[in-house]
């Protein structure tokens, strides 16, 4: 319709060009974000240099079938480059099948997560997922699968790699190192929902504790509440990023439709300037329906699976929490039992059985020094828990700024082709005649 | 020149919004122009300003004003379209009514939720509805903007005498509810219409050039149709993707409302890009659904004007051929003679008047049509490589932001080079 067009706009408060300078001036006063301080002891801490140089580098590529039928399963290689010299060569790879992946956790877990360490959970075991691959349906949505579970084990594995300690365990270098691994048994527990449910059992044993343990008590019981917070806050941040993701993947198919509806307006268009005109249209939407995929894809693969990493993560952290929870209740027992050894010591005495009197000595004997064991081992636990939390939360504000910064590339790219494909597209309309 | 002004009291519920627009086409013609500088939203009402400038001396001012409520738009419109004399011409479309059912169901939520949220919050809400409200404003004022101007540009319609009351009579003009028999009528003519259909189809053809429209437009019609209703649904996704980052946004700001560490200060500043990337999205929705679809939308309407006129040619036709017979009848009965003579005089002369203006409409709607699509999607691309131009600079911004703080390897601005 022609005539009274004109109308763009009116500037609002907001006006985008005043934005752009607010922008510039912006970027030379902001500058006092990122380094991490203890909120316990308010000092700052320096960046562990050791932690950012990556001297490891791992990436899980070329997933290939192997077999067929039911009995089929995906083959990843994972590849390593490193100048850490406890291992054999620079550069190496070896190929692991999903369940290689959950019985490294399963080793990792037994050692580790007694001792108070954050255990990075692995990727999601996936019955529909897995049986399509199997069936051998070569579809977009099997190969869609694919590449999530395999961006998702190369996750866990930068994951596990970037602890120190986790780095020094040994399981973890045969498991990037050795050609063949010994085919990982019982890992049904650690599928989804069998992992969810112990780490939900977990956090509940957590609130059921109402006994102080000590000053720096309320440090932890306040730091769970706000993982408690924080994840469940990740969750409906989840929930939004996956709706971004289903509507930009309908504004894919509309925008395919639409774009072969103007292909027929333009074939029926008798004035043919016109008629190609709504014919390249046509193209560009074409294009723009391109663009509007690979944005899908950053969308989940860059922003959704992070939070949904991180909703698991902050799960395993609750776990963390439970283990030394677990600890205090070892040490609790221990002091009550021997207290009662004690007790029937002092029994003895009064009622005056010497032949028992050696045996109650030797209880209390092992029963003081397991109580100091278990002292230790709770100091140690505590004071783990602290570094982890410290270290989790570090890397979980470099890993968000990372995801973030990476995000805005792939919008860089999309806007930019979309700033090509308008701008080839603007002759055709003004050579309308 | 452009300007736009904004005043909202939520208590009597007034909106006024000043937008004056840029007279293009239409408006060539500097002995009558018509605008709608501004429009005002009470209630369930939009009263639009009509504003004339005229050197035409039918007219008793040589500019003025007068508030027009969307009604007496229909009332203009039903009145050309029963004028007998107007049969030959295409009727510009009737406008549609204003739709504000989305913003004001908004308004609705803000003022009851008003005592819940954050002063923020209310602040931000309240900018959406802005801006919602905004864009209905624009389509709305556009599409009745132009119906008026495609009568002030027309050699014919411009004269027409209830036009010319509709642009100068200030006092209301009254518009009667249809009554019972009024709308049994418009019952009966849709009725009719699709009879036409029918007849247009089936009706033998003697001119090529009325042959070649009728098959065209036939096609035409269903193509553009189609078309719309495709545009719309694109539109829509564009506006889902926007309401997403809106919630996305949300829900980084209420994380980071409850985090006490140094990543409460990232987050906010996250919630901070996911904000403008909405409102980027909300813009390139809006324009593309201002110049796109109500272009597509507007086309469809006046298509079926365009139809309309074949089908009272058809009937027309069909009038003629059938006082022809009458004639023979009358003549070979040897009765009523001149009464069927004179008939079949009438019949012709209509069928010659509406086969002759009908070619010049159908030839100058043409040329409408591939005006009105050039300008239009001019406008578009334009806006398009605008907004994505902005949205890539934003990026650029953040980016660099975000990136010049980390240590590492994590910053890589080495790939922005090509930008």
């Amino acid at each position: 319709m022609s005539g009274g067009c004109g109308r763009n706009p009116p500037p609002f408060p907001d006006n985008e060009d005043q934005e752009a300078e607010l922008d510039t001036q912006v970027l030379d006063s902001d500058d006092d974000d990122d380094e991490g301080e203890d909120i316990f002891t308010g000092a700052r801490l320096e960046e562990e240099e050791s932690g950012d140089q990556f001297e490891l580098n791992i990436a899980v590529t070329n997933p290939e079938k192997i077999g067929d039928g039911m009995n089929a399963y995906m083959s990843y290689k994972v590849s390593t480059q490193t100048t850490l010299p406890m291992f054999l060569n620079k550069t190496f790879s070896v190929r692991r099948r999903f369940s290689d992946f959950l019985g490294l956790y399963e080793k990792i877990s037994a050692k580790h997560s007694l001792l108070g360490c954050i255990i990075p959970p692995p990727p999601q075991k996936s019955v529909v997922g897995m049986t399509k691959v199997k069936v051998g349906k070569e579809d977009s949505s099997s190969a869609e699968f694919v590449e999530k579970r395999r961006a998702a084990l190369e996750r866990y594995l930068q994951r596990v790699v970037a602890h120190p300690s986790l780095l020094q365990d040994p399981d973890v270098r045969e498991f990037l190192e050795r050609d063949e691994l010994p085919r990982a048994v019982n890992t049904q527990a650690l599928s989804g929902p069998g992992l969810l449910k112990m780490i939900n059992r977990a956090s509940d044993a957590v609130n059921k504790m109402t006994i102080k343990m000590n000053e720096s008590d309320n440090w932890f019981e306040s730091k769970l509440q706000e993982v408690e917070n924080e994840e469940q806050l990740l969750r409906r941040l989840h929930a939004a990023v996956d709706s971004l993701v289903n509507h930009r993947k309908e504004l894919c198919s509309n925008t395919v439709v639409f774009s072969k509806s103007v292909a027929m307006l333009g074939s029926v268009e008798e004035n043919s300037a016109l008629s190609r005109a709504l014919s390249q249209l046509a193209e560009v939407e074409d294009k723009m329906e391109q663009l509007h995929q690979q944005q899908a894809f950053s969308d989940f693969f860059i922003l959704a699976e992070l939070l949904a990493d991180y909703v698991r993560l902050l799960g395993a952290v609750r776990c963390c929490f439970e283990q030394r929870m677990k600890v205090w209740q070892r040490l609790q027992e221990a002091q009550s039992t021997l207290q009662k050894k004690r007790e029937a010591e002092a029994k003895l005495l009064w009622a005056n059985k010497p032949e028992k009197l050696q045996q109650a000595k030797d209880d209390i004997n092992e029963w003081e020094s397991k109580v100091s064991q278990y002292e230790r081992d709770f100091e140690r636990v505590t004071c783990t828990v602290r570094k982890e939390m410290l270290r989790f939360e570090k890397e979980k504000a470099r890993d968000f700024k990372q995801h973030i910064v990476k995000y805005l590339e792939s919008l860089l790219h999309t806007q930019h082709r979309l700033v090509k494909c308008w701008e080839a597209f603007l002759p055709e309309a003004k050579a309308i005649a | 020149v452009q300007f736009g002004a904004f005043q909202h009291s939520c208590s009597n519920k007034i909106y006024l919004l000043l937008v004056r627009s840029v007279s293009v086409d239409l408006n060539n013609d500097a002995s009558l122009v018509i605008d709608i500088p501004d429009a005002l939203c009470e209630r369930d009402k939009v009263k639009f300003t009509v504003h004339t400038k005229t050197t035409l001396s039918s007219f008793q001012k040589p500019e003025f004003s007068v508030p027009r409520q969307h009604e007496e738009f229909i009332w203009l419109h039903d009145t050309i379209v029963e004028t007998e004399e107007y049969a030959g011409l295409i009727i510009p479309p009737a406008p549609p009514k204003p739709d504000f059912e989305g913003p004001r169901e908004k308004m609705h939520k803000l003022g009851e939720g008003e005592s819940s949220m954050t002063k923020e919050e209310y602040a931000k809400m309240k900018q959406e509805l802005e801006a919602e409200y905004l864009a209905v404003f624009k389509k709305t004022v556009q599409v009745h903007e132009v119906f008026l101007q495609r009568f002030s540009s027309h050699p014919i319609f411009r004269k027409d005498r209830n036009f010319q009351i509709f642009l100068e009579y200030d006092q209301d003009l009254s518009v009667r509810r249809k009554n019972a028999k009024e709308m049994f009528g418009g019952f009966f003519k849709n009725m009719v219409k699709s009879a036409d259909e029918v007849l247009i189809s089936g009706v033998k053809e003697v001119d090529e050039f009325f042959e070649q429209e009728k098959t065209f437009l036939l096609d035409y019609s269903s193509k553009i149709k189609d078309a719309t209703a495709k545009a719309e649904k694109m539109t829509r996704s564009h506006k889902n993707v926007a309401d997403d980052y809106n919630h996305i946004s949300g829900a980084l700001n209420s994380t980071a409302a409850d985090n006490n560490t140094a990543f409460k200060k990232h987050l906010e500043k996250y919630a901070e890009v996911f904000e403008k990337l909405r409102k980027l999205e909300d813009r390139v929705a809006s324009d593309q659904e201002l110049k796109l679809t109500e272009l597509l939308r507007y086309y469809t309407r006046d298509i079926q004007a365009a139809k309309d006129l074949l089908y009272r040619r058809a009937r027309a036709l069909a009038d003629n051929e059938n006082s022809n017979k009458a004639l023979d009848k009358a003549r070979l009965k040897g009765k009523d003679i001149a009464q069927a003579e004179e008939n079949q005089k009438q019949c012709l002369q209509k069928f010659d008047k509406l086969s002759e203006s009908g070619k010049k409409e159908l030839t100058s709607f043409k040329a409408r049509r591939v005006v009105a699509f050039r300008k239009n999607l001019i406008e578009m691309t334009e806006l398009e490589i605008k907004h994505a131009k902005v949205r890539r600079l934003k990026c650029c911004v953040y980016h660099y932001m975000f990136t010049r703080q980390c240590s590492g390897s994590h910053g890589k601005p080495g790939n922005l080079r090509e930008f």
